[in-house]
């Protein structure tokens, strides 16, 4: 977009439709594995029903049943006591039955609602609509030469669509959305928030209308969002898109767009409005479900910590600032690693700083999301040895940083690159003593100004020493014996 | 209840069937005629008759989450009119 529109006049209303594999063992409604599309071979995990073959019966997953309810219970929804599942029919490729079992009129979870933390530190409530169990589709792949390649390892997986109330006003609210979602289904257990694999996906259901009006002009769908930043883009770039087409006297059309990475744009997949007709109906392949209270109740006994829990008892029991305790619970791997340093015996404020300065600094060096802090080599309890050994005055400050960094690139262990690489802190007096009065000496002009009152010198010589002793000195002791012998010189 | 021949075009696209205008005014007709039969049941009383989409007395029918093998690749494709690569192999279809 050339210029933004300098208008506070327009606002945006975006509603959210999330898509989440459930991360069961077996399929949906048949007991095929759930399998990495991007590592299994293409058509390995199929069987006559996620094939779509003739004659064959579904069989609801029960562990299915209980994630989605689980993510339901999480989001604050009303578990419906009766589900159906519907038949969704359409043609395409990677929907070998030509339907999808989805639900329609009974949906799993209504009525709920999810709080984000938005980044001046407030927080606000989205509405969830409804959380509804379905089949995800297989996976075509097109060719140059016009045909399409199709895996039905991915036909059958369990899916859960999260459908969002039209509360989110703008793309910071959006992204505080997706990262809130994900935090919780990844606490849950139940998917594992990687959005660049597929197995979450996100869609923007975007409008724009002017401050203060109630209401709702056409929409566009915004899909192909396979990132958190990808997504906060294109929502950005569609809210200035729409108020373009009004400004100028058009209006926006009601269609589908994806979003183009490469141009960082969204273009129009218009597609003909007939091609939408799903005929649901509800399937006669399967029974009704019934939820009791007392299973909803089992499930919610046996729910793990979610994120807003946790961050209370980050800063509750251990003492973090709102601040850090939100930065550690918002990537549950994050809180995981955080919690395990703890475990091994470190003090909770201390990990947290080096958590979020040295080791945040060193994985978006190399390019790491704050998930894959499990794929680093410093493990949490390497993190705790540099930091008890910098309390013990073992090694300084700094040298921690070094052997932090040599492991992180290298791997190894902490007291072998202490002493490989000469990091030990020298607090020896009588060596520390040598090292200052060698820089005193060859500093005779510096340390003729520091007798002259300016006072401020003594850092050029501190670095001085440190650098002599390749900082390895123990900063306190190298600070008291340069003033020690400075003074004697006056 | 007749169907109009609109609805009956409406009907095709979405399953993908190629008619032809005598068809399309055939299939009127019968369309018709076979959802005047079905709507003899409309005669029935059915108010104190809670809706179902199941005449069998089931509930709950579920599975444990356990893997069991399905189809080896090559079976999974046998009956594919073409493959590629341990992928069925279809015309693109773009929406």
């Amino acid at each position: 977009m050339a210029t933004k529109i300098q208008t506070p006049a327009y606002e945006a209303v975006i509603g959210m439709e999330v898509h989440a594999e459930l991360m069961t063992e077996s399929k949906m409604f048949c007991r095929c594995a759930v399998v990495d599309l991007t590592a299994a071979q293409p058509n390995t995990a199929v069987c006559p029903v996620c094939l779509g073959m003739p004659g064959v019966l579904p069989v609801i997953n029960q562990q299915a049943i209980e994630y989605g309810i689980m993510v339901g219970l999480a989001l604050n929804c009303e578990i419906a006591e009766f589900n159906q599942f519907a038949r969704k029919n359409y043609f395409y490729p990677d929907l070998p039955k030509g339907y999808q079992i989805s639900q329609y009129e009974f949906p799993l979870a209504v009525n709920g609602y999810v709080m984000i933390d938005l980044p001046d530190g407030s927080t606000k409530r989205i509405g969830i609509r409804r959380a509804h169990l379905e089949e995800d589709t297989g996976k075509n792949t097109h060719l140059s030469d016009g045909t399409s390649l199709v895996d039905f390892n991915r036909s059958g997986v369990p899916l859960l669509e999260i459908v969002t109330e039209p509360d989110i006003r703008n793309a910071e609210e959006a992204e505080a959305y997706c990262r809130k979602l994900r935090a919780i289904l990844q606490y849950l257990g139940v998917n594992s928030g990687d959005m660049s694999k597929g197995v979450l996906r996100v869609e923007a259901n975007i409008s724009v209308r002017p401050v203060g009006s109630n209401e709702f002009r056409n929409r566009t769908e915004v899909k192909n969002l396979n990132s958190i930043r990808n997504m906060f883009r294109a929502t950005e770039y569609e809210i200035e898109r729409q108020i373009q087409v009004w400004e100028s006297g058009g209006s926006v059309v009601q269609e589908t767009r994806g979003w183009d990475e490469q141009k960082q744009k969204t273009f129009s997949q218009r597609s003909k409005e007939s091609a939408h007709d799903y005929r649901y109906f509800p399937e006669p392949d399967l029974p009704v479900l019934e939820i009791s209270r007392e299973w909803v109740e089992r499930v919610r006994a046996h729910m793990p910590e979610l994120p807003d829990t946790k961050r209370e008892r980050f800063m509750n029991a251990l003492g973090l600032s709102a601040y850090d305790a939100s930065v550690l619970v918002a990537d549950r791997p994050i809180a995981d690693y955080f919690e395990n340093a703890v475990k091994a015996g470190g003090d909770a404020k201390i990990i947290a700083n080096w958590m979020m300065g040295e080791l945040f600094r060193l994985m978006n060096k190399s390019g790491l999301e704050r998930e894959q802090i499990n794929e680093i080599s410093v493990k949490p309890e390497q993190l705790v040895e540099v930091i008890q050994l910098i309390e013990k005055k073992t090694i300084n400050n700094n040298a921690g940083k070094k052997v932090l960094e040599i492991v992180y690139n290298k791997g190894g262990e902490v007291s072998h690159i202490i002493q490989s690489e000469g990091l030990a802190q020298q607090s020896d007096e009588g060596v520390l003593r040598t090292a200052v009065m060698q820089v005193l000496d060859q500093n005779p002009s510096e340390v003729t100004r520091w007798l002259n009152g300016e006072e401020k010198v003594i850092k050029f010589l501190m670095g001085q020493v440190m650098r002599a002793m390749r900082g390895t000195g123990d900063a306190q002791a190298v600070q008291r014996l340069l003033e020690e012998e400075l003074n004697k010189r006056k | 209840m007749s169907l109009s021949r609109a609805e009956v075009e409406h009907i095709a696209e979405l399953a993908k069937l190629n008619l032809t205008e005598a068809e399309l005014d055939q299939y009127a007709v019968q369309l018709s005629a076979i959802l005047d039969y079905i709507a003899e049941l409309n005669a029935l009383n059915t108010d104190d008759i809670p809706p179902t989409a199941s005449v069998l007395p089931l509930k709950n029918v579920l599975a444990a989450d356990e893997v069991t093998f399905g189809l080896e690749q090559k079976a999974a494709l046998a009956n594919a009119p073409d493959a590629e690569a341990g992928q069925f192999r279809v015309q693109a279809i773009f929406e």
